[in-house]
């Protein structure tokens, strides 16, 4: 096995409450809570679960756009270097947003609206003095045709677009530093279906030509079964799962990720209804007071009281088979149902 | 439910990948496409029928501002005691007395009768005299912008010394059309300097509060809280009050003007603030930073150039507040003394009931005060509702 291109040691982040007047901090949300993952070189890793699970907050701590509390995040250059991110001054992390790039998921609101493309995807080269003028109007012509747009559109403003050319821009910009690895937070969930699709297309095709590293985000298990190669499941906060997408889709380990599947939608009328369908209630418990034991055993129809909610840690990430490992008591107990591979 | 009960319909084919060509190449869309925001804003301000009106009186008035000197036949400190409160003379363009048409500007001349009672000067317009009128005359010398030294006037009379008072003359004898030209360049500019120095306070201050937030955020709102509750007339009137008398008028003046800039500026304060607070957190904001902006850009850059039309639209607005202080400062006696005029100086001639019944044409300053404050207000509003053209 390579060395992982990034590695995500009990990483912990946590947002103050504030209440009252003079804004007491009166507990702690925590949107990642102990979290190991890594990520291999040229891999596409998906990340899922719920609204308000923490993948924003994970994706936002490795791009360094908000400091996490404790952990590590050891990052692999092209020389075999190691760094923690954590700890990087501003000087070197600088130079390493070179190298770790997003996409944002509003394709709106990610784009200045008084800059001109040019300027948005020349922004990146001028800061990191890579290129000025005409090289510079060179090569961000060449990164747009190559995401599909015309050269001809390097003087207009975003408000023309349509959110997938949005999107395009997005991902120009994101690529025009040539970074090795790709955070893409929910980069189609604002997209028309039939849009979505070319831009998946489009992300693909960039990684292979350019060698990418990608990190995708996304709440959409359809689409995370179409691109990614691995898929780390994340709930209140901690990963419950991580597995090859074929494997997690068809034999999951984790009564999470079950439930989850559960809900993905079949057009093959042959696969639908296929199994039942595992409705979680509706509340996710507080992330600034997580229930004790297993976190996930309010909703759990296979908790077992006096073990699954005990006090004390949650469970860690085990071993289950090859590349598969999950956090359940339970999981060699438990026979919990997939779903067949997506003919299409 | 939860949202990922709710999945996106079932994956289709995927369709022929949007080609570059998708886009119609039309006019309207192209010109749309290419025009910058200020661009936007101008056309969205245009079709705005009021703020364009008050656009053009706006910049009327400062025309007349820069070009005091030219504009008014006298010089603001010429006058005639023999002609106290004389009534507005009627100009007329054409001479039929001598049974023909005489073409030319003139007016008529005074004649005075002293009441024998009350020893009150009463002035009739004289047929017989006829003050010939002049465009581009000859007068007393002034300097274009304090700068060019010229003598030539756009209407005055031909013989210098002779009386015109076109819009009446004050209890000093002074011409009222003169005076107020000339309190036009102090009354608009101190509403320009104030204001300058109001946003280069606020936009400081709010910034830094807006972007650093925190403690320091905390700090300087309460520093605004608290120039925002001191009531503001006692204020000015205690600070005016405190200036020393024997202060020059360019000294007065610019005391002045700080003090009405040191109220003013907690309001733009505050919008530069809301607008930073708001921005802080947009992901293009973020973007930047990850592009690699350093901080001076992120800020001059990229976040206020997405505000700046709302800067001058909160801008444009308080101009008319400060030209307002600055008039009732100066009426109530505690703002600008003479020798400098402005209409808050002149509009002192009308506090007395008296002078106002003899010579009612001493509110006309006030008018211009009414004319001026509704122009830059309705610009302001117009600015402020194209601001944003984004909006839908
Ligand atoms: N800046 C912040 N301050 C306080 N709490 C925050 C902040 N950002 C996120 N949170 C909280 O952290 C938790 C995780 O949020 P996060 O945005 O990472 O979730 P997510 O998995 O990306 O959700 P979604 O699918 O809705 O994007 C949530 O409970 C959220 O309320
Ligand atoms: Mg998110």
């Amino acid at each position: 096995m390579t060395a992982p291109i990034l590695e995500v040691q009990d990483l912990h982040v946590r947002f103050p409450v504030k209440r009252g007047l003079f804004g007491r901090t009166v507990g702690h949300v925590r949107a990642v809570d102990g979290v190991d993952l890594a990520i291999q070189p040229g891999e596409t890793l998906g990340l899922v679960g719920e609204s308000g699970c923490g993948k924003t907050t994970l994706g936002r701590s490795i791009a360094r756009i908000i400091s996490p509390t404790a952990g590590l995040i050891r990052y692999r250059d092209a020389a075999g270097d190691e760094v923690d991110l954590t700890t990087a001054r501003n000087r070197d992390l600088r130079e390493l947003q070179r190298q770790i790039r997003v996409v944002f998921q509003d394709p709106f609101s990610s784009l200045n609206p008084r800059m001109t493309l040019l300027q948005v995807i020349g922004e990146p080269l001028r800061n990191h003095n890579v290129a000025t003028g005409s090289e510079l109007e060179d090569r961000v012509a060449g990164m747009l045709s190559r995401v599909g747009l015309s050269p001809k559109y390097l003087h207009r403003y975003p408000h023309a677009f349509s959110g997938g050319e949005r999107q395009r821009v997005n991902i120009a910009r994101a690529l025009i530093l040539e970074p090795r690895l790709v955070i893409a937070d929910e980069p189609v969930s604002a997209l028309d279906v039939s849009v979505r699709a070319q831009i998946l297309n489009l992300l693909r095709d960039l990684q292979e030509e350019l060698g990418l590293t990608y990190l995708f985000i996304s709440h959409d298990l359809s689409v995370v079964e179409s691109v990614c190669d691995r898929v780390a499941v994340m709930y209140l906060g901690r990963m419950v799962e991580v597995a090859p997408t074929d494997e997690l889709y068809t034999r999951p380990r984790h009564p999470y990720t079950e439930a989850l599947l559960s809900a993905v939608p079949r057009p093959d009328p042959r696969l639908r209804d296929a199994g039942r369908r595992i409705r979680l209630a509706d509340d996710l418990p507080d992330p600034a007071d997580p229930p004790p034991g297993c976190t996930f055993h309010t909703r759990c129809a296979y908790a077992v009281p006096g073990s699954c909610d005990v006090p004390g840690g949650a469970p860690a990430l085990e071993r289950t088979g090859p590349g598969h490992r999950a956090a359940c008591l339970r999981t060699d107990d438990l026979s919990l149902a997939g779903i067949e591979p997506d003919p299409v | 439910m939860t949202d990922l009960t709710s999945q996106a319909p079932p994956r289709e084919p995927d369709p022929p990948p949007e080609s570059p060509a998708a886009v119609p190449e039309t006019p309207g869309r192209r010109s749309r496409g290419t025009a910058s925001q200020r661009r936007l804003v101008w056309w969205r301000f245009k079709q705005h029928r009021l703020a364009m009106a008050g656009l053009i009186v706006t910049a009327g008035i400062y025309v007349v501002a820069v070009f005091a000197g030219f504009l008014a036949p006298f010089s603001s400190s010429t006058f005639d005691p023999e002609y106290t409160y004389a009534p507005p003379q009627r100009l007329h363009v054409v001479d039929r007395s001598g049974g023909d048409w005489d073409w030319g500007l003139f007016v008529h001349g005074y004649r005075s009768t002293v009441d024998d009672e009350t020893l009150e000067l009463t002035f009739e317009p004289d047929e017989s005299q006829k003050i010939d009128v002049g465009l581009f005359v000859k007068g007393e010398e002034y300097e274009i912008l304090g700068l060019i030294p010229w003598d030539r006037h756009l209407i005055g009379p031909t013989n210098p010394d002779d009386p015109m008072y076109l819009l009446g003359g004050t209890r000093t004898g002074h011409d009222l059309l003169s005076r107020m030209i000339h309190g036009t360049t102090v009354s608009m500019s101190i509403g320009l300097v104030g204001v300058a120095m109001a946003f280069v306070l606020g936009v400081t201050l709010g910034g830094i509060s807006g972007y650093v937030g925190g403690r320091t955020d905390l700090a300087i709102q309460r520093l605004v809280e608290f120039f925002m509750s001191v009531p503001s007339i006692p204020l000015w009137l205690g600070l005016a009050a405190a200036l020393p008398p024997e202060w020059g008028p360019m000294q007065r003046y610019f005391a002045i003007t700080t003090i009405l800039a040191a109220i003013a500026w907690t309001d733009l304060a505050r919008v530069v603030r809301g607008r930073f607070l708001s921005l802080r957190n947009e992901e293009f904001v973020t973007s930047a930073r990850l592009d690699g902006s350093s901080r001076q850009r992120v800020i001059f850059r990229h976040m206020m150039p997405s505000f700046s039309s709302h800067l001058i639209a909160s801008v444009t607005l308080s101009v008319p507040g400060m030209i307002l202080a600055e008039t009732s400062l100066s009426f109530l006696g505690l703002g600008l003394q003479a020798p400098v005029v402005s209409w808050g100086v002149l509009l002192q001639d009308a506090q007395n009931i008296r002078a106002m019944a003899t010579a009612p044409w001493l509110l006309l300053p006030g008018l211009c005060v009414i004319v001026s404050v509704l122009a830059l207000n309705f610009v302001g509003d117009g600015l402020r509702d194209a601001a944003d053209p984004y909006k839908r």
